[in-house]
């Protein structure tokens, strides 16, 4: 974390509502370093992009103070807070060609005519667009345009660049294409970038850190790996990735690691994560490639549970095998496709465990 | 090229043609009562009316033989006719006045000079007394076989007579239609009329043949150029002649003269004098008050439609159907408030007299008196420097003064251009406000705010972005509200007054009282060319594919 006296974006207990009744964004404190690249993850209307609006000026926090490197930006006009920003629909404008578009921001702050044109030029060489400068916006494909806005929110040289799903509509491959870009091309400048998506693949490639947001309320703040990893609550390890479920009782806590006794009956071990005392209700989760299907390769005094194969599906690199584990039927477990690897037939039974630290026992 | 051959080895262009055959009749089955509609109804009364702007068969068929006869006169000999023209015009006239059509040619001629309908109307009547009856009393009395119809109407079935008595036989088979047609009797009972017994009588004295030889030469002539000036003098007034032969041809582009106010005289087009002069003042009023209600349209819809295309749906409904609402009252309930609301007595003025009265009014009127004086005073100076660089000393005549006199009078509001402007600027508002609205609906919010994160201020973004995506609106707005401003006659009619018609007023006036409907049509053909000469110019300035109404 840094502190805010420190941070070059920093939110401090912003508060959000429309219409005096709900709050959408509930009581917001992030500090961003210089140079950060954070991503606000979240599903719709968890209130990220109301975030990103209320740092662009567009929208007034209700309650609280946006501080940008170090000054409250709460009464100054969007157009005077020199963010660049992309949007979803890349927002270039139609009537002007790929240089003008470019040239918008350059005029409009009375740089020469000369300056302005080796700018543009060089904004359009960081996306490797030069030869488009003279198109309309209409004559480019999708993944074009979003280069052309970047480089336009990039031309001003702004210190910060908020975008707002700049990808989303955009195919899975160019997607991947623009996600490296786009980070390759933050770094090397040195920019800090707000980036906001409901793509959690894109969040977890892309950024330093991500803020899960649900309910007006970032869940956890951390580098994608911990966030993976180590989610803080229930809420966090359903979003972010694949994840198996169990609910249980804690019944014995023993310093980093405890015994849930599941619905079902059984035992199993895990860490506990936001739980305070044995009798507790906890959801277990456990990602499925930490699954064990190997009884060797788990401890001695490790707890496993009876599962029956119930399908199996070949998917390349990877094989999925959907499980019945404790009365569920939706457990699921991933195995690398290595030549020594078992292939499990739908109706085996089988017996699956893991290490204690990859299974988190969370809030129910 | 091979030809591409379908899998029944006909040629693929055959079979994909017979393939959408049956969807393209189904397709014209459906828009065939429009079709025929719109064709019967629409476009085939309106070429007939655009035809009636250069038609003119009424005087060649009224007096056919006249117009020809005339051709050898010369009309600038200062004379009237001689009397060949006249022995034509009397076989014309008896002719006509049988069938009722000189009236109507008198009408006709009278657009073009008056007078000329009662010439006709008088000549009519007494065309049929001439002492012609002279002539068929001689020619009967000289032999009774001339007095048998039979025995005519034998002779004028024979070839040889025929060839004998051209003008003759020209006559009597114009008569003996007309007796058909007019009488409903057969001409082979009736005794012909005594102009056919004249023509028999001019053609004997210059030598043809009768099929009974007759003398005539004791025979009294009767001169019907006198006979005709007995009726009228006018008749040997060769102003009246020129008339005659002037729209004697079938087509004429009289009409279309007459609609820029020229006029056609015997050497060519000529202008017309200054007090007949009205129509082109009124086309160019007419784009002038056009022009004005589309800016003002402009002006006002502008805004309402931009807040319609981003309020949140529940307002910029009601916004809509408060848009909406002048449709829903009659054009005249409409119009007829703006009497009430503007006149001399009415609302507006009322309201802006009891404001003089009350302290404000008393306060502020001195200020904006001598505010305006100072306007004044200033164009007057203006106008004083321009007029001596032009070499004319003086003539600020307080022509500006006295605005500034009849500053706080009651204002005429109506039956002037100021009350058309108003009255339609308010019916046709809509018409700029929905295009506005529907194009503005498309241009997402995110532009504006791209440009204000980019620095640009809520002016610079609007007047950069938002406004060069709107213009298309703006054009199809204009479009409308120009179009249908030139063409509209009821509100001018009920609050333009004299000075603030249309030349719509004009055509409706001679639709409908002065019956000219030649000029009528004249009039709409030139507003019609001139629309399309600015929807032409339009296209070529701003694209007519920038123009949208909807999407």
């Amino acid at each position: 974390m840094v502190d805010n006296q420190s941070a070059f974006v920093a939110f401090e207990r912003v508060q959000k509502s429309y219409d005096g009744e709900v709050l959408v964004v509930k009581d917001l404190n992030l500090s961003m370093p210089k140079g950060e690249f954070l991503t606000m993850l979240g599903p719709s209307g968890s209130g990220k992009t109301t975030c990103l609006m209320m740092l662009a000026g567009f929208e007034t926090a209700t309650h609280g103070d946006i501080l940008l490197d170090g000054t409250s930006i709460n009464n100054i006009p969007p157009h005077k807070r020199g963010i660049g920003m992309v949007f979803q629909n890349y927002a270039l404008f139609p009537h002007m060609t790929v240089a003008e578009n470019l040239a918008f921001p350059l005029e409009v702050r009375k740089i020469g005519k000369s300056e302005r044109e080796e700018k543009v030029m060089r904004a359009l060489g960081m996306v490797q667009m030069q030869d488009f400068a003279g198109r309309r916006p209409a004559q480019l494909s999708g993944g074009q345009q979003q280069r052309i806005a970047l480089s336009r929110a990039l031309v001003f040289e702004p210190e910060l660049v908020l975008m707002d799903e700049p990808l989303g509509a955009l195919d899975k491959q160019l997607r991947e294409t623009l996600q490296f870009e786009i980070t390759n091309l933050a770094h090397e400048l040195g920019i800090t970038t707000v980036y906001v998506t409901h793509d959690q693949t894109e969040a977890l490639t892309m950024s330093d850190r991500v803020a899960v947001f649900d309910d007006g309320r970032i869940q956890q703040l951390a580098a994608p790996d911990e966030l993976y990893e180590k989610p803080q609550n229930s809420f966090v390890a359903q979003f972010i990735g694949e994840n198996n479920t169990l609910d249980g009782i804690v019944q014995e806590i023993r310093g980093d690691t405890c015994i849930v006794k599941l619905d079902s009956g059984d035992i199993i071990d895990a860490v506990p994560v936001n739980i305070q005392a044995v009798g507790e209700r906890t959801q277990v989760s456990i990602r499925p490639e930490r699954v064990e299907i190997d009884r060797s390769r788990l401890q001695e005094d490790a707890h496993t549970l009876k599962a029956e194969v119930l399908e199996f599906i070949y998917m390349g690199d990877i094989f999925r095998t959907r499980l019945r584990v404790a009365g569920k039927d939706d457990f699921v477990i991933k195995t690398r496709n290595a030549p020594d690897q078992r292939r499990l037939k739908p109706g085996e039974m089988i017996e699956i465990g893991w290490l204690a630290q990859d299974c988190r026992a969370l809030d129910a | 090229m091979t030809l591409v051959l379908a899998a029944d080895g006909r040629p693929l262009k055959t079979s994909l043609n017979r393939a959408l055959r049956r969807q393209k009749l189904r397709a014209l089955m459906l828009i065939a009562p429009l079709l025929i509609f719109i064709l019967v109804s629409f476009v085939m009364p309106i070429a007939d009316m655009l035809f009636r702007s250069v038609e003119n068969e009424i005087v060649v068929e009224t007096l056919p033989r006249t117009v020809a006869t005339l051709d050898g006169w010369d009309s600038e000999s200062g004379q009237a006719p001689d009397e060949d023209v006249f022995t034509a015009l009397y076989f014309d006239l008896v002719l006509a006045a049988e069938y009722k059509t000189h009236t109507r040619l008198g009408s006709r001629l009278n657009y073009e000079m008056t007078g000329i309908s009662s010439l006709f109307r008088k000549s009519g009547r007494s065309v049929d007394d001439f002492p012609t009856n002279n002539y068929t009393d001689v020619i009967q009395a000289a032999d009774t076989s001339y007095g048998d119809p039979a025995q005519w109407a034998a002779w004028m079935a024979d070839d040889v007579v025929r060839a004998a008595l051209p003008m003759t036989a020209n006559i009597y088979d114009a008569w003996a239609k007309m007796i058909v047609d007019t009488e409903e009797d057969l001409p082979i009972e009736e005794v012909p009329w005594d102009f056919v017994y004249t023509s028999l009588y001019l053609e004997v004295m210059e030598g043809a043949d009768p099929p009974i030889s007759l003398d005539l030469s004791t025979v009294a002539p009767v001169t019907l150029r006198d006979q005709f000036y007995d009726v009228d003098k006018d008749w040997l007034d060769p102003e009246v002649w020129k008339i005659i032969k002037i729209y004697s041809p079938e087509y004429t582009n009289g009409y279309f003269l007459n609609s820029v106010d020229r006029l056609k005289g015997p050497e060519g087009v000529e202008v017309r004098p200054d007090n007949e002069q009205i129509y082109i003042t009124l086309f160019i009023r007419t784009m002038i008050m056009s022009g004005s209600i589309m800016g003002m349209c402009v002006l006002l819809g502008y805004p309402i439609a931009w807040l319609l295309a981003n309020l949140p749906a529940r307002k910029a409904n009601m916004l809509m159907i408060l848009v909406l609402l002048p449709f829903w009252t009659s054009l005249l309930v409409r119009t007829s408030a703006w009497k009430v609301l503007l006149q001399q007595q009415g609302v507006i003025n009322d309201t802006l007299v009891w404001y003089h009265s009350t302290w404000l009014g008393q306060f502020l009127d001195p200020i904006f008196m001598g505010f305006l004086n100072l306007c004044y005073a200033f164009v007057n100076v203006i106008t004083w420097v321009w007029n001596v660089l032009n070499g004319i000393w003086g003539g600020t005549d307080g022509l500006y003064m006295d605005w500034a006199v009849a500053g706080f009078e009651r204002l005429a509001l109506i039956n002037n251009q100021t009350g058309t402007v108003i009255a339609m600027t308010h019916i046709l508002l809509p018409f700029m406000i929905l295009p506005l609205f529907s194009v503005m609906k498309t241009i997402p919010i995110s532009y504006l705010r791209a440009a204000k994160s980019l620095g640009a201020t809520n002016w610079t973004a609007f007047w950069r972005v938002y406004f060069p995506q709107s213009i298309p609106g703006i054009g199809a707005g204009c479009i409308l509200v120009f179009i249908l401003s030139i063409g509209y006659y009821i509100t001018p009619e009920l609050v333009g007054g004299t000075k603030g018609v249309f030349i719509s007023n004009r055509i409706a006036y001679h639709i409908s009282s002065s019956l000219n409907w030649g000029l009528a049509a004249a009039l709409g053909t030139i507003l019609l060319v001139i629309v399309m000469g600015l929807y032409w110019m339009y296209d070529k300035i701003v694209g007519i594919d920038n123009v949208k109404l909807g999407g």
